[in-house]
């Protein structure tokens, strides 16, 4: 059955590593819907967060073959349940929509979204959510004609108390220094 | 640690002595110039080959890293240069060789500027190599090449690819070289868990009809003993991939034949009726599982292996062992109870006996006027004693020398696996010679490979090099007309050659040879190339519409293994 994963990978910093895990994907055919890169809160270790529509056995062989990269620490993967996600959208509106009345106000307010700058021409407003609210908080707006919409990939946390890379590390360090 | 001031072009040089090499494959050009000047000065220190083509130099050095296991070092220029390793490189992604290759690429200022001969090789060669690197500055050097030879020859064995930009070999640097002992993201090979041994061992000693399987995690591991010392212990019967032929000697008694497409009846129609497949260093690939829905189905797995990834990749491995097939199956060997599996391994004598008359016996000792491959490579085996090195091409030729050379020693097959690149027979034959000067080098290619890579019979020359090539001639491409008989209504489509006189041009090179077309001239002229001192080519007209059986067809269940059509 197909469902969206989340793969996280844990990677030194490296040109041309994002080439080599895209790679991966790219040769079983399997799209990745959305993908972030940042450097991680252990400095010089960047973590790839991406979200992919397959089956799991598909994801595991995927996982795997990541982590055979020599360049990859790590790499994990986890359902939307097991995860704590979130994604980030701006939209940009025209500012006469909102002299006409009340409504785009209401829409953001019950929304929870924000409104990071306006100026004569257009009102932009941020919403951080889930794609399906995201993707309501556009429809909504889209009545009063979205200039321009820009949505992020996904950041995400596991559910565990605190990241195991930095645990994941010393072993792996203690791990290399016994080999022979 | 003392330094001493060098340019990026002798620090690549100093650097690769420091690895011990002794043999670089390569073709030098524009921005690998630098570094062939450094090279200059080291003639006396390493050799170099000049191959005829770039893929002639990549071929050879996997030749040279599947006989010696250690990497195969190759040069080649940047744009075409660089390209034309492609091919040879993808083969020892697939094939699990080492080597080490080092590109020339255009000054760092001119990258992405559409420059003379400029190519993303790193970009290019992302899928098909273990890691690559590109280096734009000298002082990079000793390390990245330290890190190369440490990833390619460790854990599960691959290409690495480094580009060096032409201003990063002009440039100079403080030399100084540490041999690469870790990295940080990288475990070439995982401890063996006593765990999963004692419950591989449990499945072992239960068993009643286990079979093993060896790939070339076996040669790689150097675990042949191991491997010989496990089977003798258990009584198991014992299949080998075509990169593991040569692993266990050819007259074992517990050696069962050859696994897949074209291997023996007996090991395909079996592998179905095993209660227990023990997989050493080997990775299920298509060609010897056949349709894997229908493949060993009613057997546990239980899969000795070092790369995870391979793991219940194709094959779901009821018990993993993960780790280096020498320690696995050492500890498996102190695991397992003194066995023996008499009526099993005698199905598999049942089976031979099958085989044998059906095809073997024809195919060996034929009664018909034509030669048949399988002759021709009985006679060559026979007359080095089964004690030489086996190169083969692709095709209906490689099969049956698979089939019928026999071995004695390991690190004796060396053939294009995984990939099926044609070519790769005559350059990998010479980097086998190379790297085992002592040993006598036969290569066996049809009369399509020959032509993809003949160039080299130049280099062959050159380097007084004593190959011994026997090419099988039936002026066609004879698995794929095959294929076309079997499966496509006889519809040889493109497939037939015209050839030229292979001879002549052989003779043009300077390597002597003849050409036999009747059995009384064929032991005769086998022993005339084994005896003649140098390069020698032997063609040899075979029948033109021989078949290759047994077959596995494409799709089908081994255990539907054909023995004619």
């Amino acid at each position: 059955m197909k469902q969206e994963f989340n793969i996280t990978v844990f990677t030194e910093n490296h040109i041309g590593l994002l080439t080599r895990i895209t790679i991966v994907f790219t040769r079983r055919k399997v799209n990745i819907e959305s993908l972030t890169v940042s450097e991680s809160a252990i400095p010089g270790v960047f973590k790839f967060t991406i979200v992919v529509h397959t089956t799991e056995e598909q994801t595991i062989k995927i996982v795997s073959q990541i982590e055979k990269q020599i360049d990859v620490l790590k790499a994990f993967y986890h359902t939307n349940d097991e995860m704590i996600y979130q994604e980030i959208a701006l939209y940009k509106v025209p500012t006469e929509a909102l002299y006409d009345n009340d409504a785009i106000e209401k829409i953001v307010r019950n929304a929870g979204a924000r409104i990071l700058e306006i100026t004569r021409e257009y009102v932009v407003i941020e919403k951080t959510g889930h794609k399906d609210e995201t993707q309501a908080l556009f429809e909504a707006l889209n009545k009063f004609k979205v200039l321009q919409f820009i949505r992020s990939g996904r950041v995400a946390l596991t559910r565990d108390p605190f990241e195991r890379l930095s645990e994941f590390l010393r072993e792996r360090d203690a791990f290399l220094d016994a080999m022979d | 640690m003392t330094t001493k001031k060098v340019t990026g072009s002798q620090a690549v040089i100093l650097s690769l002595l420091e690895e011990g090499v002794d043999t670089i494959f390569g073709y030098p050009g524009g921005a690998i110039m630098p570094i062939y000047d450094a090279l200059y000065d080291f003639d006396k220190h390493v050799s170099h080959i000049l191959t005829r083509h770039e893929q002639g130099a990549v071929h050879a050095a996997e030749g040279y890293a599947r006989v010696t296991g250690k990497a195969g070092v190759c040069f080649a220029t940047s744009g075409p240069g660089a390209t034309n390793l492609i091919t040879g490189i993808a083969d020892a992604m697939i094939d699990s060789t080492p080597l080490v290759c080092i590109t020339g690429q255009v000054a760092s200022p001119l990258l992405g500027t559409d420059a003379f001969q400029e190519s993303d090789v790193v970009g290019i060669s992302m899928p098909v190599t273990k890691w690559n690197y590109q280096i734009t500055v000298p002082e990079e050097i000793p390390e990245v090449i330290a890190q190369a030879f440490y990833i390619a020859q460790s854990g599960r064995p691959g290409p690495v690819l480094i580009d060096i930009t032409k201003d990063a070999q002009f440039g100079e640097l403080e030399f100084k070289y540490e041999k690469c002992k870790k990295i940080r993201s990288y475990v070439p090979e995982f401890p063996v868990d006593p765990f999963k041994v004692k419950e591989a061992a449990d499945l072992i000693n239960t068993s009643k009809k286990p079979l093993l399987l060896f790939g070339q995690g076996v040669i790689i591991g150097n675990a042949e003993n191991e491997l010989k010392e496990f089977i003798e212990k258990t009584g198991i019967p014992a299949a080998w991939t075509l990169l593991g032929l040569s692993a266990l000697p050819s007259d074992h008694e517990l050696n069962v034949g050859m696994l897949g497409m074209h291997g023996n009846y007996g090991p395909n129609l079996l592998t179905n009726q095993a209660d227990l497949i023990i997989a050493v260093g080997m990775r299920f690939d298509d060609r010897v599982t056949g349709k894997v829905s229908e493949y060993a189905k009613q057997a546990k797995i239980v899969h000795l292996e070092i790369d995870p990834a391979e793991i219940n990749k194709i094959k779901f491995a009821d018990v993993a062992v993960l780790g280096n097939a020498k320690k696995s199956l050492r500890m498996l060997i102190d695991n397992v109870k003194d066995n023996s599996h008499k009526a099993w391994v005698n199905e598999f004598k049942k089976c031979d006996k099958i085989e044998n008359d059906k095809i073997i016996k024809k195919e060996l000792f034929p009664k018909k006027p034509g030669l048949t491959m399988g002759e021709v490579i009985r006679i060559a085996g026979d007359k080095t004693n089964h004690e030489a090195i086996l190169v083969s091409d692709v095709g209906q030729h490689q099969m049956v020398a698979s089939r019928y050379f026999k071995f004695r020693r390991s690190k004796s097959n060396v053939t294009s696996g995984g990939l099926g690149t044609m070519g790769f027979g005559l350059p990998a034959s010479l980097g086998a010679q190379i790297g085992a000067p002592d040993r006598t080098v036969i290569v066996v290619i049809g009369d399509g490979g020959f032509q993809m890579t003949i160039q080299e019979l130049g280099t062959i020359a050159q380097n007084k090099l004593p190959v011994k090539i026997v090419v099988l001639n039936n002026n066609f491409l004879g698995m794929v007309r095959q294929w076309q008989q079997l499966f496509f209504d006889k519809r040889y489509s493109f497939t037939e050659l015209q050839n030229p006189d292979f001879i002549t041009i052989a003779k043009g090179f300077g390597i002597d040879g003849h050409r036999v077309e009747v059995r009384e001239d064929l032991e005769k002229g086998v022993s005339k190339m084994i005896n003649h001192h140098g390069p020698y080519l032997l063609e040899i007209v075979v029948e033109k519409e021989d078949n290759v059986f047994p077959m596995v067809p494409t799709g089908a269940s081994v255990s539907d293994v054909i023995l004619e059509p």
